[in-house]
């Protein structure tokens, strides 16, 4: 048991820790504001993120979350300003356009054999594309409707506020967590992970539920797109790029292995935040250049990709070899 | 590998989509395979192609060997800002050009090392090794430039750019040169097979006597300096280095070349020459939307088409389909089990991850 949950153990500890030191060294830092804020700001990544964790358990990665959360944006954009949608609807076909191109790319991987990574990429380049041909302009969203969900937050009496976003992250997270460990399609997607022929063996519907996995990311990269447009108020067709790295980044740190089959979510969670962290950290110093981020993140994957191969070889003893990577 | 009926018909697709493609640029553009010679160098649509094509031919050709080890090197990119960056700084700063660009391609050749020791030794599965330099290569690139986009003025670094070596452009020129000295090197000697069998099966070949870890980190090594050379151009060709900017997104590129060049993301056999191919159909298919007129916007839609039409064609589920396979080289492991012909070429064999 204690080997499931020492990865989660250590990116939890890292993230307080890592808060308590922002915390000692900024005063204001310990505030519900600046809590508030860490969640709102990696709201849209958080959900990414929580859909990447399927599929990187299921051992196949997604590198088309941020070019779908970059055309829902474009989408919503050209629905309610040009097509005169309301926004629910636009919402609606957002989330099945997402799904859908999920799916098909969940399809191609399974009945073509072909590697997740390439055909992700070609997804990529298709939500990419096809948002540049409805536009290249950044187009503003002026429905009424955008603000007043832009209002929707939950006050907390010590100040700061948890927006709608920042909700529906952390609603996203319990869904998720609930669906991968308490569910049968969960006990699915690890077996996949695990070993797709023994899955296959035992009985794991293993087409179902590749489709499935992809069309969940894709769902929750649409879901992502919609955050990320009330958050920034436009569509734009370079929004979130390079978002999937982001994602895969943080489910690392979280201590989900890319090779599948072994993580948590919530360590996802984690990892989002820790980046988040980072990033508030070095706003809150000033002196800092931004690229110092890209640099402590490159560095605490590396720590953290060490770690576990370190416990990996601790268990592993009576098999000798580690497993091959 | 010897230029064998099969091999032939194995590359059948890649080389019908080249010259599909650079057809349909004919097509669009009468004048594309008119070449003449200006100011002392080459110029005409063709060799835009090929001289627009180079840094992503030159990191297809260190990532074919990386690939070919069942490895994916995705820093690439950022191993272009660094080399570009160290190179601008050092420029500007009034270095001379060798040591300029010594200086950057070690750099490449650190960077190749460092990916190299964390697949190898510290055994980290490699999409997520270079992943590392990935997101942090770049910081180091800004580091270096301190954020700025620096240029200089060197007519002898800006040579390597836009330059041309008896009327062929310079970076055609090295790309040209460096995929002789690679094929040289894995053609000529056995490295080649050992990068294969490496790639087939890592513990397989430790026991039969191939020193993996030197192999790996070799193969590393040789895609940094590869990207390395690809920065410099880069850089020589804007006069300038943006560590923000410089090979943003060219790992994917290049991973594509590859792919489409017919080499197996899980690793074996590999087509040096295929990779440029790929890489050249790309190109290709950049130049020819321009010429066309049609709107830059449809690229990504037209790449991504392409890529997964051959990708289709290569695919070992629909050559299962069809009512006869293209070539028994390219049957499923089901096949190989069963004829076992030529058990050193069933190099797809090997479970799926």
């Amino acid at each position: 048991m204690i080997q499931r949950f020492l990865p989660l153990i250590v990116t939890m500890m890292v993230l307080v820790v890592g808060f308590l030191l922002c915390a000692a060294q900024f005063p204001n830092f310990a505030s519900w504001r600046v809590v508030g804020n860490l969640l709102t700001d990696n709201a849209f990544v958080g959900i990414a993120a929580a859909g990447m964790t399927f599929v990187i358990l299921s051992g196949g990665i997604d590198l088309s979350v941020g070019a779908v959360i970059g055309f829902t944006t474009v989408l919503l954009a050209v629905l309610i300003e040009q097509v005169g949608l309301h926004p629910a609807v636009a919402f609606a076909v957002a989330l099945a356009v997402g799904t859908g191109f999920g799916a098909a790319m969940g399809a191609v991987i399974h009945w073509f054999q072909m590697p997740p990574f390439i055909v992700t990429l070609a997804g990529m380049f298709i939500a990419r594309g096809v948002s540049f041909v409805l536009t290249t302009d950044s187009i503003p969203i002026n429905h009424p409707l955008y603000s007043d969900l832009n209002d929707v937050a939950w006050r907390f009496a010590a100040g700061g506020r948890l927006s709608l976003p920042a909700m529906l992250m952390l609603g996203v997270f319990a869904l998720s967590m609930l669906l991968a460990h308490w569910t049968r399609f969960g006990a699915n997607i690890y077996a996949l992970g695990g070993n797709r022929h023994s899955a296959e063996l035992m009985g794991v519907p293993v087409a179902r539920t590749t489709v499935a996995v992809y069309a969940l990311s894709g769902l929750l990269a649409g879901l992502a797109g919609i955050v990320f447009s009330l958050y920034t108020g436009a569509g734009y067709s370079l929004a979130a790029t390079g978002v999937e790295l982001d994602t895969i980044t943080a489910v690392v740190i979280g201590g989900t292995q890319l090779t599948g089959g072994y993580g948590l979510v919530l360590g996802t969670f984690g990892g989002v935040l820790i980046q988040g962290l980072i990033q508030t950290y070095i706003t809150f110093d000033g002196t800092m250049s931004s690229w110092w981020t890209k640099i402590a993140i490159g560095v605490l994957l590396f720590v953290f990709i060490l770690l576990q191969k370190g416990l990996l070889a601790v268990w592993s003893d009576r098999g000798g070899e580690p497993a091959e990577a | 590998m010897t230029l064998s009926s099969s091999a032939l018909r194995r590359n059948l697709p890649q080389c019908g989509a080249l010259i599909a493609v650079l057809l349909a640029n004919w097509l669009l553009f009468p004048d594309f395979f008119s070449i003449r010679v200006q100011d002392g160098r080459l110029f005409g649509s063709l060799i835009d192609v090929m001289n627009r094509g180079a840094p992503v031919a030159l990191l297809a050709i260190g990532m074919t060997m990386v690939i070919a080890t069942r490895g994916v090197d995705l820093s690439v990119g950022a191993v272009m800002a660094i080399s570009g960056a160290i190179a601008a700084t050092m420029t500007q700063a009034g270095w001379s050009l060798p040591l300029v660009l010594l200086a950057a391609l070690g750099a490449g050749l650190l960077c190749g090392l460092w990916n190299g020791v964390l697949v190898a030794v510290l055994r980290i599965q490699p999409i997520i090794a270079t992943l590392i330099l990935m997101v942090a290569g770049r910081g180091i690139a800004q580091l270096i430039t301190e954020g700025q986009i620096v240029t200089f003025v060197s007519p002898g670094l800006a040579a390597i750019g836009s330059g041309a070596v008896l009327t062929v452009p310079t970076p055609v020129v090295l790309t040209a040169a460096t995929l002789a000295v690679t094929a040289l090197l894995v053609r000529a000697t056995a490295l080649g097979l050992m990068i294969e069998s490496v790639g087939v099966n890592r513990l397989s070949s430790a026991y039969a006597g191939v020193n993996t870890p030197v192999i790996l980190i070799a193969v590393y090594v040789w895609c940094g300096l590869c990207a390395a050379v690809a920065g410099l151009i880069v850089t020589a060709d804007i006069r300038g280095a943006d560590a923000n900017n410089a090979g943003l997104w060219l790992e994917l590129d290049a991973i594509l070349a590859v792919v489409v060049g017919g080499t197996s993301l899980l690793g074996g056999r590999f087509g040096l020459l295929m990779s440029i191919v790929g890489a050249a159909i790309i190109q290709a298919m950049n130049t020819g939307i321009l010429l066309s007129g049609f709107k830059p916007e449809f690229n990504l839609i037209v790449k991504a088409a392409v890529l997964m039409v051959v990708l289709l064609a290569q695919s070992p589920a629909l050559s299962l389909l069809l009512p006869r396979p293209r070539s028994p080289a390219n049957a499923r492991p089901i096949a190989a089990k069963v004829t076992g012909k030529a058990p050193g070429k069933a190099h797809k064999e090997g479970s799926a991850p």
